[in-house]
């Protein structure tokens, strides 16, 4: 298998060319623009047959141009970021309305004001309610199989719903490292093309989309997402256990646990600062502290259940956020905290706010709060519930 | 081209869904207006008096849905399947020829 140093937007760009997708739409915008500027510069080179780019004028636009392809069955790729979301935010609920497996690529960054173009998670979670499938990368390997992944678990019969796969501002987006690359013919057996559940160029069974659903219909559309989504959890579980067979590196668990089998304080976050964490778990388990972190790969569809297992055997759960909701708390604290309540899973649970804006979080950051958890434990109580860890008091 | 469209709306499926499981997966083909007839918003029905009628068909183009066909006899008819009763013919009429009757439902 070619391995090759590259970006998290590279291996994006990668990705995208491996699963032979036949359109992309997209707007540039900091940092995300490397990854079309790729997929440009394959086009200009003739390394992909049957890609077409749409130069379009906006995020809105670049979304509209990706659902109208995914409508006429085309395997359909974009991507963007921050402010760029934003703005395709009413299209975002269209593409899973309509059920249409558009892939995304997200490099979170921070929303504005102040301007800033480095890694916070607020812009992604800001979409969670729309209806698509989420998988946090935490390095640029998981960018490129995350894509890869992305497209035959939208894809799948069973879920017919956008995907976005997101990866860190900077962080991963621009930072190099090995990726291990799957040769062509591999994907192509991982990933057959795509069979749409229908298609708009199928001339001989002419049909609407999306048009107007009265209350007497409404609902019901609603709840098939809301099955779709359940049903992803299982085809999730299916292909991430596939792609370990086939290609050595599994991704059958929604929640990546680890050393957490014998862990009192669990660490757990999302994407590239779960890196870091490890790397803080492994120190404190050689200086005999009982830790382990817990990776939530997929935001949406939450997995409740794999959560609730890891909830029974531990004492404390440290949430480290990389966003904020404004009036409550850190998006998977507040997340994770709900799902626990009717269980018998009981937790001290507290929730660190880390990294806003592209602040780093060191190992030594990690320690002090696994001194902060351990205390905690020890007293058997919160001493506050949300921690602006990094405020300069 | 009438009787064709009157056939096909005699051949159009009513689409009523009763159980979840008889809704396709994505929100396709809803709303067809072959089987959505759209008329019982209406609450007052234009009535054609053919006395009247000078065969002018000015009724024919304003009618914005169009409910209004021409028959082989020359005359125009109302599909009130599709009227919404908006009265735009019944203005439009040089002769007054057509009555906005309040409709007893």
């Amino acid at each position: 298998m070619p391995k090759k140093v590259i970006s998290g937007n590279y291996a994006a760009a990668y990705a995208a060319k491996h699963a032979r997708v036949e359109v992309v739409a997209a707007y540039p915008i900091t940092p995300q623009t490397s990854i079309i500027e790729k997929i440009a510069e394959f086009i200009a080179n003739g390394e992909v047959e049957n890609l077409e780019y749409v130069p379009v004028e906006s995020e809105h636009s670049a979304m509209a141009a990706c659902i109208g392809a995914s409508a006429a069955g085309a395997r359909t790729f974009t991507a963007t970021s921050a402010q760029g979301l934003a703005l395709m935010h009413e299209m975002l609920h269209w593409a899973a309305g309509a059920r249409l497996p558009v892939v995304m690529v997200d490099v979170n960054r921070a929303m504005a004001p102040p301007w800033s173009v480095w890694d916070d998670q607020t812009d992604s979670l800001a979409q969670r309610d729309t209806g698509w499938l989420q998988f946090y990368a935490e390095n640029n390997q998981e960018v490129y199989d995350g894509v890869l992944m992305a497209f035959k678990i939208g894809e799948h019969e069973k879920v017919n719903l956008p995907v976005m796969v997101i990866e860190s501002a900077f962080i991963l987006s621009h930072t190099y490292d090995i990726v291990d690359m799957l040769e062509q013919e591999e994907v192509d057996e991982f990933l057959p093309p795509r069979k749409p559940l229908y298609s708009l160029t199928d001339f001989d069974n002419p049909f609407s989309i999306g048009a107007l659903g009265t209350p007497a219909d409404y609902y019901e559309f609603r709840y098939k997402i809301a099955k779709a989504m359940e049903e992803a959890k299982k085809i999730i579980k299916e292909v991430g256990k596939e792609f370990g067979e086939k290609f050595g590196r599994d991704y059958s668990q929604m929640i990546e646990l680890y050393k957490t089998e014998d862990a009192d304080i669990v660490f757990m976050g999302m994407g590239s600062l779960m890196g870091t964490v490890k790397e803080a778990v492994d120190i404190f388990r050689s200086e005999g502290y009982k830790v382990g972190a817990a990776k939530v790969r997929w935001f949406r569809p939450f997995p409740r259940e794999e959560l609730y297992e890891l909830a029974k055997s531990v004492e404390g759960i440290a949430v480290l956020d990389r966003n904020f909701s404004f009036g409550q708390e850190g998006i998977l604290f507040n997340e994770a905290k709900g799902i626990l309540y009717n269980t018998d899973a009981n937790p001290i649970m507290k929730n660190y706010i880390v990294g806003l804006g592209g602040r780093d979080l060191t190992v030594n950051d990690v320690r002090k709060i696994a001194s902060n958890m351990k205390k905690i434990i020890e007293k058997g109580e919160l001493d506050k519930e949300i921690d602006w860890y990094h405020l300069k008091r | 081209m009438n009787t064709l469209f009157r056939e096909k709306k005699a051949n159009a499926k009513k689409i009523m869904f009763k159980s979840i499981d008889e809704y396709p997966e994505a929100p396709i083909t809803l709303g067809t207006t072959l089987s959505n007839f759209t008329g019982d918003w209406r609450n007052f029905m234009p009535v054609v008096d053919e006395s009247k009628c000078i065969k002018c068909y000015i009724c024919w183009k304003f009618c914005p849905e169009p409910a209004i066909y021409i028959k082989e006899d020359g005359y125009v008819a109302v599909d009130y399947d599709y009227c919404k009763g908006c009265g735009i013919c019944a203005n439009e009429c040089p002769t007054k020829a057509i009555s906005m009757v309040r409709e007893e439902k």
